[in-house]
């Protein structure tokens, strides 16, 4: 008879409710009436997301110690549990902004797929097994796959999801087949005895690890776009619904992010020699493709992708260092990013509902002034991307730039701050077109859809949020790092 | 008290930007916040020990302990004359676009309160990292007060202006990271000075650039010019103070090995902003441009006298640095109100304002005498001892100086009978009126503080680097003073 685990229900429950809430939503779509589907499905799906956030906020506070539970295929310790906190918040704030999208068709399917992906991207948080790390990265990217495309509405949508599905697909591949590599060369799936397993039979440079770490970190690196894996982002981000690539750009990165520190850390220290160099190198080239490719891009959430390829770059510079300061520094830099992520996109998002197309720059001419809440939002991301002082994009990008000099790489750091530098234009492009602009377009165009088209409550509500985590990440710097110490303390730098 | 200087014209200007005022009461808000951070910096003078060289109302928070980074804020005498400076021309500024009736006036006085508080906490950090935050606070306001209140080709002077301004601070930001963590603090107290010429230069980049010293100045006569005109006060004014502040602090104080390593490099950059704002604010044909490159010069004269490293060229630059700041303010407010009323600021149009203007040529002609140092003036004061700091590097600086010094009576005397003598301009109409009693209240009492500071220059002089052996115990490692100059 096969022996079950003993499960540690607590441990799952931040999935737990957001795979009930999916379920739950997906019912939505044939029992509730068409007309109350929406806003039943997007309160469930918010109730789910702030559950999760809660039950996450339990785990960390109930797991000082750090521990593998269910035969060692999940962790029940602090760094998952923070990286749950983000991902709920940012899965809250995205139903905020989902929830005056146009789309009459599949309203109900669409939360439940955000609630899912939800879940899979919290599983994902917490695997530490080859086969739970991989089954959550396919549950969640599938559930994406479908949200990219399910706005029947948008013209590049099915580009958009082709896309994703097949690079994304291919990302899943490699890193399958790595990790096929890496449990045929130590004979185990579970991330500490792979490590310990390299550690004891001196495997580190044994060519099976060394591809399949490799092709590990390069599935990975599709997941986080970094560049050269970047390039389905600014079409995906373009044709999916504004508020999924909000959420994307923040979850799907946060989450492949902490994945993989856990990984680097847990299993292949005694590969460090190699991937740091390797992580190294794809931050400068995450830093400037992203950057680069941004200055020529006239759709603004065209520039919020390729930003978010730069941004990955800075926070691989982090997780590149290979210190415990790189890899709070790490888990800090998310909470701003994320916030100003799905802010900027949820603006974003106001000005195509009001368009009823896709948003150039110049679009947003003089919209500072028409939409003062929205307009000063706006500029408060730009800024904090920029890594502007008095958002938590500064202070995030100060703790990376630390963690790199830390590491012996000044190049590293001047390379960041050039980049800085660079980023600046765009950023400030957008921010000019907001207040320097008259709402009278550069040709002559007035301001479409003008007067005051109906309130979005809600997403009003969400760019505030958005802006009080960006501006207070900045002041109450201490105990958020005080988190992400404790956070980073579970693993093993 | 330090912070409360910060945290006046902040609140001030988060309040005007979130509550629902009228024009009235957001007018009202922020000059009363201006003249309530006058009075505050008054109690602080009354308060402070001038005679001591150290640092004074010292208030430190914790912020991230674990890189030892806080806020902390605290005065040293000569940051305290510079904070004094800049909460009296900020005030003169702000009444000046009260009565030009500044349009959106929530977000332009808010922006004005939050550009005094960034200015002040650049004066007032003593944490490195705090220092680069309220330094690129500064930038922000700015962005907006000349790119969407300035005149028609604001939008290229701001994004030169933000394009210059950013590359230098971003290599001071890694400046400051390598800096910070070589020392194991952020704080720039217990920092124990450094000797890489490296980490010198990325602060140099910043502040060169800020400043502006010659041949980083490309940014500054189209930011000048397109700036609003009080904008244009505070930028030449207030703003480049910072830079010069950060020569002083960081540059001599933290960094003497490669300051005097550098220092007849910087020395020869100075003397040729000097020479070069000077000679070309002589052919500008606008006010705007002649007070843009007179500014250049008279920044490298004050660089000049921070790297003669010698305490009276320090104590001369200290002075002279609220000098400037007091008639870039006057001076710039007047070519505003000229404008105003001539409709230009061309020199060829304007002329013959002094005939039936007596208040306006009476305070135009005090400005630009004191401008141009003349004997008696403080700005004589202070170029004087910049001058005999500089001697002490060799004669030949002195030399430049002085030669400069007449170049500046120059334009000064060319901007005063343009407008007020020769024959009356094209632009002047008899409508033109005299000043008037708005007017005269926010530029009488910067002419007063100069006229002040002309009577007892030593209130600055004898009082920024404390007395006796106070005087000099934070110099004396640069400066190499013998023990008989620290009785």
């Amino acid at each position: 008879m096969i022996q079950t685990p003993h499960v540690d229900w607590f441990a799952l429950s931040p999935s737990l409710a957001l795979l009930g809430v999916a379920a739950i939503a997906l019912l939505a779509a044939v029992l509730v009436p068409a007309g109350r589907r929406k806003a039943f499905s997007a309160t469930v799906t918010f109730v789910g997301f702030v559950g999760a956030f809660v039950a996450a906020a339990l785990v960390y506070g109930l797991s000082p110690d750090a521990a593998t539970v269910i035969s060692g295929s999940l962790a029940r310790d602090r760094w998952g549990a923070l990286a749950q906190i983000i991902l709920a918040g940012a899965g809250a704030l995205a139903v905020l902004t989902s929830y005056g999208e146009k789309t009459k068709e599949h309203v109900a399917e669409y939360y439940a797929l955000l609630a899912a992906a939800g879940a899979g991207m919290l599983f994902l948080a917490q695997a530490s097994n080859l086969m739970t790390i991989f089954l959550a990265l396919e549950w969640f990217s599938l559930c994406l796959y479908v949200l990219c495309a399910i706005d029947i509405e948008r013209k590049s949508r099915l580009e958009a999801g082709m896309k994703y599905l097949i690079t994304g697909s291919f990302g899943s591949a490699f890193l399958l087949f790595g990790s096929a590599l890496i449990y045929g060369a130590t004979g185990t799936l579970r991330l500490d005895l792979i490590g310990r397993a390299i550690a004891e039979r001196g495997l580190s440079d044994d060519p099976l690890i060394v591809t399949g770490l490799a092709m590990m970190l390069v599935g990975l690196a599709f997941k986080a776009s970094l560049a050269p894996f970047h390039q389905w982002t600014p079409d995906v981000y373009q044709g999916s619904p504004t508020p999924i690539a909000g959420f994307m750009s923040a979850a799907t990165k946060a989450v492949a992010f902490v994945l993989m520190i856990r990984v680097l850390q847990t299993s292949f220290q005694e590969d460090a020699h190699l991937w740091t160099v390797l992580l190294a190198v794809l931050s400068v080239a995450s830093l400037v493709i992203g950057n680069l490719a941004a200055l020529v891009q006239k759709d603004v959430k065209r520039i919020l992708a390729y930003s978010s390829v730069s941004h990955a770059g800075f926070m691989l510079m982090a997780v590149a260092a290979n210190n415990a300061i790189g890899g709070r520094a790490v888990l800090y830099y998310l909470i701003p990013y994320a916030a100003m992520s799905i802010g900027a996109f949820a603006v974003v998002a106001a000005r195509e509902r009001e368009l009823g197309r896709d948003v150039s720059v110049e679009d947003l001419a003089g919209y500072g002034w028409e939409r003062p809440v929205l307009g000063v939002g706006m500029w408060i991301f730009m800024l904090g991307f920029a890594g502007f002082p008095l958002t938590g994009g500064f202070i995030g990008k100060f703790y990376a730039f630390t963690a790199a000099y830390r590491h012996g790489w000044i190049w590293l750091v001047i390379v960041g701050a050039v980049a800085t530098a660079v980023s600046l234009y765009y950023y400030l492009g957008i921010v000019r077109q907001l207040f320097l602009r008259s709402p009278v377009g550069a040709a002559g165009r007035p301001l479409e859809a003008g007067g005051s088209p109906p309130r979005d409550a809600l997403l009003q509500i969400a760019v505030l949020a958005c802006i009080a985590v960006t501006v207070g990440s900045f002041f109450g710097v201490q105990p958020l790092i005080d988190l992400a110490r404790n956070a980073a303390g579970s693993l093993p730098f | 008290m330090t912070s409360a200087l910060i945290l006046l014209p902040l609140g001030a200007a988060l309040a005007i930007w979130l509550a629902p005022l009228d024009r009235l009461a957001v007018v009202g808000l922020a000059l009363a916040a201006a003249v309530a951070e006058i009075a505050l910096w008054i109690a602080t003078v009354i308060r402070f020990d001038l005679d001591k060289s150290s640092i004074q109302f010292s208030q430190q928070a914790s912020w991230f302990k674990d890189l030892h980074v806080s806020f902390h804020v605290g005065l040293y005498s000569y940051s305290l004359w510079l904070v004094g400076m800049t909460v009296i021309v900020m005030a003169a500024a702000i009444a000046y676009a009260v009565w030009a009736g500044r349009e959106r006036p929530r977000a332009y006085f808010g922006l004005m309160l939050f550009l005094m508080a960034a200015v002040v906490a650049v004066f007032e950090a003593q944490d490195l990292l705090l220092f680069y935050v309220a330094w690129e606070a500064m930038l922000i306001p700015l962005y907006f007060l000349v790119g969407v209140w300035g005149g028609p080709g604001r939008a290229a002077a701001t994004y030169k202006f933000v394009v210059y301004t950013i590359a230098g601070s971003l290599l001071m930001l890694a400046a400051i990271v390598v800096y910070g963590v070589q020392q194991g603090t952020f704080d720039m107290t217990l920092t124990k000075g450094s000797g890489s010429m490296w980490l010198f230069l990325g602060f140099a980049a910043a502040f060169a650039i800020k400043a502006p010293l010659f041949p980083f100045h490309g940014w500054l006569p189209q930011a000048y010019r397109e700036s609003p005109p009080e904008v244009a006060a505070v930028l030449s004014g207030v703003v480049s103070k910072t830079a010069a502040y950060g020569f002083l602090r960081l540059g001599v104080i933290e960094f003497g090995g490669p300051s005097q390593d550098v220092r007849n490099v910087v020395l020869a950059l100075a003397a040729a902003g000097l020479v070069y704002g000077s000679l070309v604010a002589f052919r500008q044909p606008d006010l705007r441009g002649i007070l843009a490159y007179s500014s250049l010069a008279q920044m490298g004269l004050i660089v000049m006298g921070i790297y003669a490293i010698d305490l009276g060229g320090l104590n001369g630059a200290v002075l002279q640095m609220v000098n400037h700041g007091l008639i870039s303010g006057v001076m710039f407010l007047l070519a505003g109100i000229v404008e105003r009323r001539a409709g230009t600021g061309d020199v060829a149009r304007l002329g013959g304002m002094a005939r039936g203007r007596p208040i306006l040529a009476t305070t135009l002609l005090v400005g630009g005498m004191i401008a141009l140092a003349v004997p008696g003036s403080t700005t004589f004061a202070g170029e004087f001892l910049i001058l005999a700091g500089v001697f002490s590097s060799g004669w030949g600086w002195t030399a430049v100086g002085a030669v400069a010094i007449v170049l500046a009576a120059m334009y000064a005397l060319r901007l005063i009978s343009a407008v007020l003598h020769d024959r009356k301009g094209e632009a002047v109409t008899d409508s033109a009126r005299d000043l008037r009693l708005p007017e005269l209240a926010f530029v009488l009492p910067l002419l007063a503080c100069l006229i002040a500071l002309s009577v007892w220059p030593a209130a600055i002089t004898s009082h920024s680097f404390g007395k006796g052996s106070e005087r000099c115990r934070p110099l004396a490692n640069v400066l190499k003073l013998t023990p008989g100059d620290c009785p």
